[in-house]
């Protein structure tokens, strides 16, 4: 029955991993990536890595997976384009399939195969008491053994973190930017004036229209819509103030 | 006799089909009614009275909604892909009823007491996505693919803050086990100490559903309707039905986690006399309850205020707490020892 399931999840792992490769649509090859992760969290499940396998889903599925399909579905697909690439990069990309392949088959003839499995390191899980759960076990291993390469892949990726967030801050002075605290500490009496007007003669008696505040024009950027010109260069001094504040 | 049937395959088989029914058939019946206890409370804070025509207080309509969505037409919009159009709502559906598994409504009351609950509970609800997603894409249409680019981003931006609440709940259960996190509140709920993990918690359950003050993905004033424009009938309807599902679910998980699941306020003698599961139904409508109270009371949210309070509040503040959780623990001794 076991054995059944296994490879039911196989076959359907491999297949949809050539479909990846061979969908028209690279939709559809981020929907069977998808499906072969699934697939690959079955088999960890069966292997009894409960752990493991949520783990793949929730970060390849739920994160990555997501993040490629993002990007995938907003590209404008020419597919006659695809075609002539296709015949360009085909003898490169054969090239290294053949390396990638008998690199496998040289490592495939020299495996051997271990008759007694070796449990150096998770021995001193047994000191625990109780059943351990592969969660406890891995967690034990990583916070001890493997402390350093677990914090140093940590590190590897806090890099890569700051250096995508390098590449793509843009600090524009024309973007729209909120100070959330400059509009909080706002009161009403700074932004709005309260007239006591005679009957029927508008506004116009007390010199023009209702209008905001001028401190409303310090938290706006300058030459963004509704800034009038000539506040523009009365506040100039605060706007700039301000401006070098951030 | 029976008993000798049910232990070979394909009586297991049976049980576990019938326990899988015990709890989805309650479930959807829950979803119909919610849908009438959102349009009720609704109405009563905007002093309206809501459904009030089919059967008494309404409380037909939600079936009669049901059977008007049923009967009619399907369309698939010229240029949609039809697999993945109709693939969609069904896997949104799917997902919010296979995430029930392994809730637990009493001690032990689950359908499948897995090592690993919480994660499995993550795992299915960072799923979610993809129903949006692929129904946006396959609609072939703006506006659908806007609601579902939005939905994307949002839901993988609250999904880390929903991580960190969690590991630093399990800091101080020390198992993955749903039924141990429960089991651990016996003293004290977590919603206590840990009240302010409990509102980014119940924010980011919020944003995840896609509910108000969050629902950007179906902004009905920008987007028309967002990713489920293109649905009609049946498949509109699975859409309709799983977004419900997942607010009973989150209310769930936020009863799990931080209202002390199954457990009774105090374990003295007349509230023990409630049994656990009425409890859990209990602490599960609270939620609700403030579910569309929030909906009632609060503006949608701007994009990038949405993302501000996502990525600059929500997860410095969830990241300092686990590490102030975890500090204490070891400081005070008080760390779990570990069988998991």
């Amino acid at each position: 029955m076991l054995q059944l399931i296994f490879y039911v999840f196989a076959t359907i792992l491999v297949a949809s991993g050539a479909m990846v490769i061979s969908a028209r649509n690279p939709v559809h090859s981020v929907l069977f990536l998808i499906l072969a992760f699934f697939n690959a969290a079955g088999l960890f499940l069966l292997a009894g890595a409960e752990f493991l396998a949520m783990i793949l889903v929730i970060v390849y599925v739920g994160a990555v997976a997501v993040l490629f399909l993002f990007v995938v579905m907003m590209l404008d697909i020419d597919f006659t384009k695809m075609r002539e690439g296709l015949q360009k990069y085909a003898p490169f990309g054969a090239a290294v399939g053949c390396i990638l392949f008998a690199e496998l088959v040289m490592a495939g003839l020299h495996w051997m195969f271990s008759p007694v499995m070796p449990l150096p390191i998770t021995g001193g899980l047994g000191q625990m008491g109780g059943p351990v759960t592969n969660t406890g076990a891995l967690g034990t291993l990583i916070y001890t053994h493997y402390l350093l390469l677990f914090q140093l892949c940590g590190l590897v990726l806090l890099v890569a973190m700051i250096g995508a967030i390098t590449l793509t801050l843009r600090d524009r002075p024309t973007g729209r930017r909120q100070i959330i605290s400059l509009q909080h500490e706002r009161k009403r009496a700074d932004t709005l004036e309260m007239m006591d007007l005679p009957l029927g003669q508008g506004t116009d008696a007390n010199g023009g229209f209702l209008r905001p505040h001028d401190s409303y024009y310090v938290t706006a950027v300058p030459g963004s819509y509704g800034v009038p010109e000539a506040v523009e260069e009365e506040h100039e001094e605060l706007v700039v103030r301000e401006g070098e504040e951030r | 006799m029976a008993y000798f049937f049910l232990r070979t395959l394909i009586g297991q088989i049976i049980l576990i089909a019938l326990e899988a029914l015990a709890v989805l058939v309650p479930l959807l019946i829950a979803v119909a009614y919610l849908t009438l206890m959102e349009r009720k409370v609704m109405a009563a804070m905007q002093l309206r009275r809501g459904p009030n025509v089919n059967g008494i207080f309404g409380l037909l309509q939600a079936f009669a909604d049901a059977i008007k969505m049923i009967t009619k037409e399907t369309i698939i919009p010229a240029g949609a892909n039809r697999f993945l159009f109709l693939f969609a709502p069904f896997l949104t559906f799917s997902l919010a009823m296979l995430a029930w598994a392994v809730i637990p409504t009493g001690s032990g009351l689950a359908v499948a007491n897995i090592n690993v609950g919480i994660l499995y509970l993550l795992a299915i609800s960072s799923l979610g996505v993809y129903g949006t997603l692929i129904a946006g894409w396959a609609s072939n249409s703006k506006y659908a693919f806007l609601g579902s680019l939005r939905a994307a981003a949002q839901m993988v931006s609250y999904e880390v803050s929903i991580g960190l609440v969690i590991v630093s709940v399990l800091l101080a259960v020390g198992s993955l086990n749903l039924n141990d996190i429960v089991l651990a509140q016996q003293h004290i709920w977590f919603c206590v100490p840990m009240f302010p993990m409990f509102i980014v918690f119940f924010i980011s359950a919020l944003a995840e559903t896609g509910r108000a003050p969050f629902d950007l993905p179906e902004g009905e004033s920008e987007l028309v309707a967002g990713f489920f424009v293109e649905y009609s009938s049946l498949s509109f309807g699975l859409f309709f039905l799983g977004e419900y599902a997942n607010m009973i679910l989150m209310s769930g998980m936020v009863s799990i986690l931080f209202l002390g699941g199954w457990l009774p306020p105090l374990g003295i003698a007349p509230f023990t006399w409630v049994p656990g599961p009425l409890w859990f139904i209990a602490k599960i409508l609270f939620c609700l309850f403030v579910f569309i109270w929030t909906r009632a009371t609060f503006p949608r949210f701007r994009y990038d205020q949405l993302m501000r309070l996502g990525w600059k509040i929500f997860l410095p503040m969830s990241l300092l707490w686990m590490i102030a959780t975890a500090g204490f623990l070891l400081a005070t001794g008080m760390l779990p020892q570990g069988a998991s």
